[in-house]
């Protein structure tokens, strides 16, 4: 079995590393293949560990022993448990379908064998991050795929800077900063996390650390929860650091599908869940995390209704579901909250893919007002999207019905009835833009033959086949619920229904449902047949908030980019250079103004060396009778 | 008597030694030198160090000497040197300083009176075989260094004041080749 | 009575003596003559220590002193008669080729 951890860890750094050998030259398809295949390797070990822990249970590994200093002490372990295993085999099926699907998608690209290397090398991290059995370990995952994602967004590095009228984003190398930067502040506030349980608990092992929950005061459990969740807040971009998510959508679709949407973001969503002993402990944060996901549920809904960005209302609505899960999460639903982001990674990384595939016919145009009426080309696309819609939606009977409806029930059965009928409004909200998108896409009149010279075709076929286990998994997936929940429950506590809750859960159902298709008639409604702009409704304000995204970017440039670049300026125009480097210089110049001087010292005149030497010891002789007066 | 001879010595070395240091004759700063030379082997026998007297008077008074008295048939000792002078208030303020400051460090009361001798003065011995003792054992190895370098310094000396001795200085003249050649090879 | 300050300020005066030489004079032959000056003021005070602290090390160290200064006259009166040689004279003035 240990072999079997190794495989499933290592075998996508040898892919990466064997794709760095090709980095600098033309596309070459073997980088492709041996990715690929490797990473279908690790998907073998992953399920086969799935399989093995769900019969035997953990399996812990020590590889070595890491750091020793003095008394600290850190091992590189790893350990496979039910989260981990879970977490392993979502990661590695839509990576090795997002690799696949890539040697489609980046076809023509001049940086092939680049992007394959860094994709396998973000999986890597990634399964870093699952399995390690410390926080050590963890955080350098968490350190890797930050810089995984962030060559990634910025892998079209070469487009120029525009202004944000024209792009919110900016640039790729824009975007690809500003989610380094934003990570940057939440991972600080991990780290703090990370040396308050290593100063209080002396082992960053996760199981020392919960084994001494119990005996440590309650006001350091909540600076450590706090801490760890602002951490988690950066990654999984909740508010008030959602910010990056949106432009992280300037890299590649593949790399939206796998890292923004499925994958990275949920690390978060990992790190709560792994650390439930904690937050079981403080009900206090948990709820805020609760009340907290509940608000980017609704707020990033309401966005993603009136984009036209077709990838950002897809990035949106993966900030709405990370949202979901911080509610379930924060409610105490573990395992609710892990199905869901099993759930969601494989129907948001199907819709990522399809909207991959619009992308590319449409020659990168972006704008769904420009679209429409692409089903006659994109069938097999249409289906698929339509598909993912539906989960997202949460229609019966596909994987996003059951998670989510789920969810809502746990809202319920807390009684927060706020947080339920929120995520119930949401829930309408995520089917109506959600299908607003499919049907502006794909139905009605074809805007795309005026607006744009795009001749939308097909992609080819081993691509849409590649994206099937991704649409089959969305399908079934909800049927595994019941296994998942046993399975999950081994390691996160069991939670179950109040009986009364248990009685009304039919009407629940209903209810969601209700609005969810309600939604998608509304948006069909408005949509289908063709787009007609309202032009009173697109100035109103409120909409014109929305497509502002609240105007937060703004603010955050005006407020904190901006004045933080004044004081930068200022610090180094009066700062930097008039007192660090005017003392340096001046220390520079006073040698080489002495030595300028001193140099005349140098006539070459036996006898003017000797008068100097004979000052010397005139020095030496009266430094010498003080030294012994004073002493 | 010992206060009427340091104070005599002490007055007629100063002296002497400012007459070598300022003079502008070769000879008389030479012949000063000598005479203060002498003085100071009297310092040695007043304070009991006879044998280093002796050799102060053989070695200084005698060697060195006689050394400088041949190398000056090399040079023409009879004119006076002209010379370019440091500035003076350079150099006694220098001096003046030092000398001042030695001045005042040693009439300070010396530190250090109870220091237990190492290799002290042997009662009911002349100070010749005290020394000869302590020379011939604690201090063989630097003795027999101090042999070899003088013998390293006479070769040297040798080498180098024999060296081209056809450039004669004050006549150029042809027919001492054979003489010289003769001479180079005895010296190799 | 004399004291082993007497000669210790004795020693200083002619050190200081032989200084004014090695700086005032130009002329290398004067330079050793200065120099003896200035040896011969250390070998007093080795004296005087070892008479007055009845220790003879003193005294061997005044012994050494003189042998290497009979190396050195040895040496450099070779070295000036090369020299004079050369320049046709002993000036430090007309040595300047070392001048940076």
């Amino acid at each position: 079995m240990e072999n079997l951890v190794y495989i499933a860890l290592f075998a996508p750094l040898v892919g990466s590393l064997f794709a760095a050998l090709f980095a600098m030259t033309p596309k070459n398809l073997i980088t492709a293949f041996v990715t690929s295949g490797l990473l279908f390797v690790s998907w073998v070990a992953s399920s086969s560990l799935l399989m093995y822990v769900m019969d035997h249970g953990t399996i812990s590994v020590n590889m070595m022993e890491w750091i020793a200093a003095g008394n600290l002490t850190i091992d590189f372990g790893f350990q496979v448990d039910a989260i981990t295993a879970v977490m392993m085999v979502v990661v590695t099926t839509v990576s090795t379908v997002v690799h696949v699907y890539s040697i489609g998608y980046m076809e023509h690209d001049k940086g092939f064998n680049r992007f394959f290397s860094y994709l396998s090398a973000f999986v890597f991290s990634m399964m870093i991050l699952v399995m390690s059995d410390n926080f050590a370990g963890l955080f350098i995952g968490w350190e890797g795929v930050g810089v995984c994602s962030w060559l990634l967004i910025g892998f079209w590095y070469h487009k120029a800077d525009v202004s944000t009228d024209v792009n919110p984003s900016i640039s790729p190398s824009w975007a690809a900063n500003e989610a380094f930067i934003v990570n940057r502040i939440a991972d600080l506030a991990m780290l703090i996390g990370i040396f308050l349980i290593y100063w209080n608990v002396g082992s960053l092992n996760y199981d020392v650390f919960f084994a001494a929950i119990p005996s440590l005061e309650n006001s350091l459990l909540v600076s450590i929860g706090i801490a760890l969740f602002i951490g988690a807040m950066g990654k999984s971009a909740q508010f008030p650091l959602h910010t990056w998510l949106a432009d992280a959508m300037e890299g590649p679709t593949p790399v939206s599908a796998l890292i923004h949407a499925a994958t990275m973001v949920t690390a978060g969503v990992y790190l709560v869940v792994r650390a439930n002993p904690l937050y079981a402990e403080i009900p206090n944060v948990s709820l805020f995390i609760a009340y907290l996901g509940t608000f980017v549920a609704i707020f990033a809904a309401s966005m993603a209704l009136v984009n036209r960005d077709l990838k950002r209302i897809i990035a949106y609505s993966t900030l709405s579901q990370l949202g979901y899960m911080f509610a379930a999460a924060g409610l105490g639903a573990y395992w609710v909250a892990l199905f869901h982001l099993a759930a969601h990674a494989f129907f948001k990384a199907l819709l990522f893919l399809g909207a991959g595939n619009v992308m590319h016919a449409m020659h990168d145009e972006l704008d769904i007002f420009k679209m429409g009426g692409l089903k006659k080309a994109m069938r097999g696309t249409y289906l698929y999207m339509g598909l993912a819609s539906l989960a997202l939606a949460g229609i019966f009977p596909l994987a996003g019905f059951f998670s989510k409806d789920t969810i809502l029930e746990v809202a319920f059965n807390e009684h927060t009835y706020i947080i339920w009928f929120v995520l119930w409004i949401t829930a309408g909200l995520t089917a109506f833009y959600s299908f607003r998108q499919v049907f502006l896409t794909f139905d009605g009149d074809e805007r795309y033959k005026k607006e744009t010279d795009a001749h939308p075709h097909e992609v080819q076929n081993f691509v849409l086949v590649a994206m099937a286990p991704l649409a089959i998994l969305a399908i079934i997936f909800g049927f595994f619920m019941n296994p998942f929940k046993e399975f999950a429950t081994t390691i996160l506590p069991a939670y179950e229904m109040s009986e009364h809750t248990h009685h009304i859960a039919w009407i629940l159902i209903i209810v969601t449902t209700l609005i969810a298709v309600s939604g998608i008639v509304l948006a069909y409604k408005k949509y289908a047949n063709g787009l007609v702009r309202d032009e009173k409704m697109e100035n109103s304000f409120i909409y014109k908030l929305l497509q502002n995204q609240y105007y937060i970017p703004k603010f955050y440039m005006e407020f904190i980019a901006k004045p933080y670049k004044e004081i930068s300026d200022i610090l180094w125009n009066k700062v930097d250079m008039k007192v660090v480097d005017a003392t340096v210089d001046g220390i520079a110049k006073i040698i080489y103004f002495t030595g300028d001087k001193s140099r005349k010292m140098q006539t070459g005149n036996l006898s003017d060396y000797l008068n100097w030497m004979g000052v010397g010891a005139m020095l030496l002789i009266v430094i010498t009778a003080l030294s012994m007066s004073l002493s | 008597m010992e206060q009427i001879a340091f104070y005599l010595f002490s007055v007629l070395t100063i002296g002497l030694f400012l007459v070598t240091v300022l003079s502008n004759n070769v000879l008389y700063a030479m012949t000063s030198l000598a005479a203060g030379m002498v003085l100071i082997s009297g310092f040695f026998f007043l304070l009991g160090a006879d044998f280093l007297g002796v050799v102060q008077l053989v070695v200084y008074v005698g060697a060195v000497m006689a050394l400088y008295s041949f190398g000056m048939m090399f040079f023409d000792a009879t004119k006076d040197i002209k010379e370019k002078n440091t500035s003076s208030y350079l150099v006694f303020f220098l001096s003046g300083m030092i000398a001042l400051t030695l001045v005042i460090m040693f009439s300070a009361p010396i530190m250090g009176e109870n220091i237990i001798a190492s290799y002290p003065i042997m009662a009911g011995a002349t100070n010749p075989q005290a020394v000869g003792l302590v020379l011939f054992t604690k201090y063989l190895v630097p003795f027999e260094v101090a042999a070899v370098m003088l013998l390293v310094a006479m070769i040297s000396g040798i080498i180098l004041a024999g060296k081209k001795m056809d450039d004669s200085l004050t006549t150029k003249d042809e027919n001492h080749e054979e003489d010289d050649t003769f001479s180079r090879k005895d010296i190799k | 009575m004399i004291g082993l300050s007497h000669y210790m300020i004795l020693s200083g005066l002619l050190f200081s003596i032989g200084l004014i030489g090695v700086l005032r004079r130009k002329n290398l032959l004067m330079l050793f003559f200065a120099t003896e000056i200035m040896l011969n003021a250390a070998n007093i005070a080795f004296a005087a220590a070892s008479h007055y602290y009845g220790d003879l090390s003193g005294q061997m160290f005044a012994f050494f002193v003189i042998a290497v200064a009979a190396s050195e006259v040895a040496v450099g009166l070779g070295l000036l008669i090369v020299l004079y040689k050369k320049n046709g004279s002993l000036d430090l003035d007309n040595l300047t080729v070392m001048k940076g």
